[in-house]
């Protein structure tokens, strides 16, 4: 397939548009306290339990900086190959809402603890570079809860001063399929790293999205909208769909477009405008007086870079060199942390003689499909990898067909159990004697006297009977392969 | 019993010590004191039979050891105290009962000392008349409807009425140094870090310093000692060696360099004023420093970078009094509308004032051209002092342009109420430490004071220097309990 045909291009008459895409993920750090308090984190807790004074905003109350999230976005930074700055400054936003206790969000607006970087992303004809802009630290407001009462908004401040990684790329992303392919990525990447743990779900992972249009070919930037707070990659997808089509219409039309921010109704799969450039809120930035200037030295970060592990790119380049995989293949095997694991184990309890193509191929098939069916993640598999180790042993070994590995397969489902265990139970070896398997065959030959004479006389189809009525007598156990051979042999 | 409350905080700490008093007997007196004094207004809560009980327990089982054994004091309504409503002089916080303590007060309580109450204060600190308070003026012990200065007004007023015997203020651009000063009391704003803001309702973040308030030096120093403290807590605290500041305090200052900058000669200045300065220059000589003409040439920039600073942080620090957590609230039809009539209600008019200048100065299109402007501005004042203090160790100047003035005076006219903290605000800006001791009277009997700036971190040297020239000075404070009939 050529390049040109993958390009996301929206046509109306005889003009072409490309989409020109920018996201601000807002990452949730992983860490057990606030970024300014020792309050939990944990998510689910009853409304208004994990909230101190710090977090409710009460007078007189300071905050102080929590050290682990500053090394969680250091290190996100690092592996985004980003620039870390070594100083950096809070800032102070401001605005009034009833969930936002302080009455300003503590964020870092001109110097943000990581600078530029860039990811790259596999796409189906190539890869990609897109470039982060910054990644910046800052506090994550309550929640406002307006359907409990008819008169009344109720505010949980749980989530008051979590601390956000809020990821701004550059506008390199040119199609839905990008985004959800950069996403993933960078979902991926933090999940490497334990910075964030990516549950789009709990809000883990949120993100604006910005959108514009230009005809094809032009260097320009169209006006751009910002669709705020879209928390699933469908919807994201959606979202921008329906923004990128609403703007090339408005072009036709021969209208102007409004930069402005948009919020997408999940209900009736479109944008709506929220506030124009007009209205935007003035957050008065200025650098928060409680709180001093991060200085962050090489050596910390040198050590924090020691403790970096084997990152998705890295890893899918070992994993080729390493046991021959191809790029897809190795692809979908790093693309999260918990599958990656999953598979060195496997390849680990595979000991000497081990066949890496025939465990790629069960766990991305058998193992990929019971996991997606029952929609577990793999780190609930049925099956642990030293089991599943030791089934594709069992068939590299020939102690048991493919065919007959299915079954074992289904049946250590229930309990993990040894498949080695479930073979000698239930009798499935295979059945490797030569001299068991011909009696077998002349007993078949000479109850199907006529076929074999068809057979030899040029009906060469009727191999296949053969085959199937000796797999049957053999229970499925018998070896495919000697079968075959035998068969040959005599017939 | 009566003279209980002339005692110094020193004398009472070694009468009970010496069990000469008990600490019942001590607080008794501040509060019969107290009790006949309410015309002053000094107070906005009062706790006095939790004061008591305290005592009585303290009595029991006396800790002697500790440096401010069983001794009752006030403290300013700015610093959060556990279980006493705190206000902060305002009608916002009219209802609100900390559950915490301030580091600076609970550095006090360890070591012994009994709270007796909450004193007035400007709304939020923003004042220097103690006339924004909602809870009404302080009356100046010194004079019948004199302002005490602001903001610690109440705490001025009650240390010079002898209601405590020492208290705490908090000072941003002067507020504790100034009403020091109007009182004929001793003041001082420590380096910026030096005490930790934990619990402290904020006005300026950046500028916010607490510091004692007392009748002499020595037991400024000796309560500078238990309040200063490295506090992980406040970011902004500062974990140097401190000096044993009362056990450490001397008067031998010879050969010190004390500089006399030149800027403070301003136009319009009184008499009495220039004055007093000649003659705490001739003091300092007296004791043995020597004098060297400075020149800190940003120092006129200094009122409006404060006021565009302080407003600026305050107008932030005061969003989260919006009636939606704690504090009072008014009824609206809306969320926006709740939040309008709350802080229209709920904040007085000067609170009102600088919150709006504070978000006008931090506006897009503005930001630069004001907050910008003022920070670098303030960036060059600190540098003028960093220069001086190559060739100094400390700086004397007056501690404000006038003595007190009248109630009502100045309340219409808030430029001329901005410009007493002249002298005051350059030492917020550049976060040193400052010390205000009265130094003599104007014509009309009113006290006058000095002001002594030091080096960071420097707070003995220029107690010091305050003690060596308190003892020259030998003032005598005019208080004629006027109120008490």
């Amino acid at each position: 397939m050529s390049k040109k045909s993958r390009e996301y291009l929206i046509n109306r008459r005889d003009n072409q548009y490309e989409v020109v895409i920018g996201l601000e993920v807002h990452a949730q750090v992983l860490s057990e306290s606030k970024l300014f308090s020792t309050s939990a984190t944990k998510f689910g807790a009853e409304p208004n339990t994990q909230v101190s004074l710090v977090d409710a905003a009460f007078p007189g109350m300071l905050p102080v900086i929590n050290e682990f999230c500053v090394k969680q976005a250091i290190k996100t930074g690092i592996g985004l190959n980003a620039k870390i700055n070594k100083r950096s400054v809070f800032d102070r936003k401001n605005y009034f809402y009833a969930d936002l206790p302080q009455g300003y969000q503590i964020s870092q607006f001109k110097d943000p603890i990581v600078g530029e970087g860039k990811v790259i992303i596999d796409l189906p004809d190539g890869h990609k570079e897109v470039g982060i802009e910054r990644l910046h630290l800052e506090q994550d407001a309550g929640k406002s809860i307006h359907d409990l009462d008819p008169q009344n908004t109720f505010v949980d401040l749980n989530r008051s001063g979590v601390a956000l990684m809020e990821i701004v790329s550059k506008p390199d992303l040119r199609s839905p399929d990008e985004v959800s392919i950069y996403i993933k990525k960078l979902r991926s990447i933090m999940r490497y790293l334990g910075t964030c743990d990516g549950n789009m779900q709990e809000g883990s992972l949120r993100a604006d999205v910005n959108v514009s249009v230009r005809e094809k070919g032009s260097k320009e930037f169209g006006t751009r909208c910002e669709i705020k707070n879209v928390n699933s990659i469908k919807f994201m997808q959606m979202a921008i769909e329906y923004e990128a089509n609403r703007q090339v219409d408005l072009i036709e039309e021969g209208k102007t477009i409004d930069q402005e921010t948009r919020l997408f109704d999940i209900k009736k799969n479109e944008t709506r405008s929220m506030r124009s450039k007009e209205d935007a809120h003035d957050y008065r930035y200025f650098p928060d007086p409680d709180l001093l200037p991060l200085q962050i030295s090489d050596e910390f970060v040198n050590k924090l870079k020691s403790e970096i592990p084997e990152l998705p790119d890295d890893k899918k380049k070992r994993f080729i060199n390493e046991f021959k995989l191809s790029a897809y293949e190795a692809t979908i095997l790093v693309s999260d942390i918990e599958i990656a694991k999953y598979f060195e184990e496997v390849v680990a309890k595979m000991g000497k003689n081990k066949d890496i193509k025939l465990a790629v191929n069960w766990i991305t098939g058998e193992l990929f499909a019971v996991l997606n069916s029952k929609n577990l993640e793999i780190t609930q598999s049925p099956v642990s990898a030293k089991n599943l180790a030791i089934l594709v042993n069992l068939i590299k070994n020939g102690t048991i067909s493919g065919k007959i590995a299915k079954t074992v397969f289904e049946l250590m489902l229930k309990n993990d159990e040894d498949p080695q265990k479930i073979v000698e139970e239930n009798d499935l070896k295979q059945q490797s004697n030569p001299k068991a398997l011909e009696e077998l065959i002349d007993k078949i030959i000479n109850n199907n006297r006529e076929k074999a004479i068809e057979y030899k006389q040029g009906k060469e189809k009727l191999f296949g009977f053969f085959v199937g009525q000796a797999m049957k007598a053999s229970g499925g156990k018998a070896n495919p392969q000697l079968i075959n051979e035998i068969l040959k042999k005599k017939l | 019993m009566s003279d209980i409350t002339k005692q110094s905080l020193t004398e009472l700490v070694e009468s009970i010590k010496n069990k000469k008093l008990s600490s019942s007997e001590v607080t008794k007196a501040f509060i019969e004191r107290s009790e006949k004094s309410k015309v002053l207004n000094a107070f906005i809560t009062e706790d006095f039979t939790s004061a008591l009980d305290k005592a009585k327990k303290f009595d029991q089982k006396p800790n002697l050891d500790l440096k401010l054994p069983g001794i009752p004091m006030a403290v300013k309504d700015l610093f959060c105290t556990k279980n006493v409503k705190t206000t902060a002089g305002s009608k916002i916080l009219n209802n609100f009962v900390p559950t915490y303590e301030s580091t600076v007060t609970e550095n006090i309580w360890s070591e012994g000392a009994i709270l007796l109450g909450k004193l007035n204060c400007d709304e939020f600190a923003m004042g220097s008349s103690n006339e924004t308070s909602f809870f009404g003026n302080v009356q100046n012990p010194i004079d019948k409807n004199l302002v005490p200065g602001g903001s610690s007004g109440g705490s001025a007023s009650a240390v010079a009425g002898q209601l405590t015997p020492i208290t705490i203020g908090t000072d941003t651009g002067g507020s504790i140094r100034q009403p020091a000063s109007f009182t004929g009391t001793v003041g001082l704003k420590p380096t910026y870090g030096s005490c930790s803001r934990y619990g402290i309702v904020a006005f300026a973040s950046s500028l916010d310093q607490a510091g004692p308030m007392a009748q002499n030096v020595k037991d400024c120093a000796l309560l500078q000692e238990v309040i200063s403290s490295f506090d992980a807590k406040d970011s902004t605290s500062i974990n140097f060696k401190r000096s044993h500041y009362s056990k450490d305090l001397t008067n031998n200052i010879k050969g010190k360099k004390i500089g006399i900058p030149k800027e403070y000669r301003v136009d319009g200045m009184p008499k009495e004023i220039e004055d007093l300065w000649q003659k705490g220059i001739e003091y300092v000589r007296n004791c043995g420093a020597e004098i060297i003409n400075i020149s800190l040439p940003h120092t006129s920039y200094a009122l409006p970078t404060y006021y565009i600073v302080a407003p600026a942080e305050a107008s932030s620090n005061l969003a989260r009094y919006d009636g939606v957590k704690y504090g009072y609230r008014a009824n609206g039809e809306n969320l926006i509308d709740m939040y309008e009539k709350t802080r229209s209600e709920g904040f007085g008019v000067e609170v009102q004032r600088r919150i709006m200048i504070g978000t006008y100065v931090l506006s897009s299109g503005y930001y630069d051209a004001y907050y910008l402007k003022a920070q670098k501005v303030r960036r060059l004042i600190k540098n003028d002092f960093d220069e001086a203090y190559k060739k100094v160790d400390a700086i004397l100047t007056p501690s404000t342009p006038s003595s007190a003035f009248k109630i009502g005076e100045k309340t219409n006219d808030p430029v001329s109420m901005y410009l007493n903290d002249i002298f005051t605000v350059p030492v917020n800006l550049a976060g040193l430490p400052g010390i205000s001791i009265p130094a003599g009277h104007d014509a009309k009997g009113y006290p006058l004071g000095l002001q002594i700036i030091g080096k960071a971190f420097d707070e003995q040297n220029i107690l010091n220097i305050a003690f060596a020239i308190e003892e020259k000075i030998n003032f005598k404070n005019k208080i004629t309990d006027w109120w008490i009939k």
